[in-house]
């Protein structure tokens, strides 16, 4: 039997290269896609706790996480497709009309 | 047998995704990003939660991932230089500060010592069933399930609006 830390420890390793492709990518959809890397890094941690302690409570908040990824992903791409629409560019270092 | 299934897909799971980042064409990230999405229902099914794995499958590597190659064919995204990262002061940065997140947390997880009770087989096995979870789910987590329902019809009708061509919303 694979203990608990291995898990927790996969989970983490997973979460960290999420965050490192969020901070170093330039395009905007792999910048989705890293989210959803770690929205399921965060999802291995909930089923390996609720499995390992008999609760079925974090299996059911993995289920509406995954609802609420998909609304994320849902919206999100929406608001892409509205952005390359006026701006043509998928390239979110070029995305700068609310910076000061 | 676990132990070998385990290592494999954690190894799987950590190349795939190190490929995503890494990978020049959008078209590649997604197509890892499937592979990265199999292998973490693989760990449901290694945690005995069924339920959880095929729902993985469906929602995942089923809709989200058809939804993004259909915008990455409508963006007509593919491999292309200016999208490309370069190494510079801000990525030696952002490497820096994960290796610094990635070593907090496994000294967070390294410090456990074993606190959870043993359960046995039958109690294990009885968690991740769709019974188990349509019970509670049907129960006691109701209104967040309905409410849930809400939220998904919001967000298919705030995607229209965002990105239908002529918008027709009075400024």
């Amino acid at each position: 039997m694979v203990g608990l830390e291995w898990y927790l420890g996969v989970s983490a390793i997973l979460f960290v290269i999420g965050v490192l492709g969020v901070l170093i990518s330039k395009n905007a959809i792999v910048v989705f896609m890293c989210v959803e890397l770690m929205l399921s890094a965060v999802n291995i941690t909930l089923v390996a706790f609720s499995s390992f302690m008999g609760d079925v409570h974090g299996m059911i908040l993995v289920f509406f996480v995954l609802c609420v990824a998909a609304a994320e992903a849902c919206v999100g791409l929406a608001i892409v497709i509205a952005i390359f629409r006026n701006n043509i560019t998928a390239d979110i270092s070029k995305i700068n009309l609310l910076r000061w | 047998m676990e132990t070998f299934f385990f290592v494999f897909i954690a190894t799987f799971a950590i190349c795939t995704a190190l490929a995503m980042i890494f990978s020049g064409s959008t078209v590649n990230s997604a197509l890892y990003l499937v592979l990265h999405m199999l292998s973490i229902s693989g760990f449901y099914l290694l945690l005995q939660a069924q339920f959880l794995a095929v729902i993985q499958i469906l929602v995942y590597a089923g809709a989200i991932m058809v939804l993004f190659l259909f915008v990455i064919m409508v963006l007509n995204l593919g491999e292309d230089d200016t999208l490309k990262s370069h190494i510079n002061f801000k990525e030696i940065f952002a490497f820096l500060l994960g290796v610094v997140v990635l070593a907090q947390l496994l000294y967070i997880v390294g410090g456990y010592s074993g606190v959870l009770p043993e359960l046995t087989v039958e109690q294990a096995k009885a968690v991740g069933t769709v019974e188990a979870i349509g019970d509670e789910l049907f129960t006691t987590f109701l209104l967040p399930f309905e409410v849930t329902a809400i939220l998904l019809t919001a967000a298919v009708v705030g995607a229209m609006l965002l990105a239908q061509k002529t918008s027709n919303v009075e400024d």
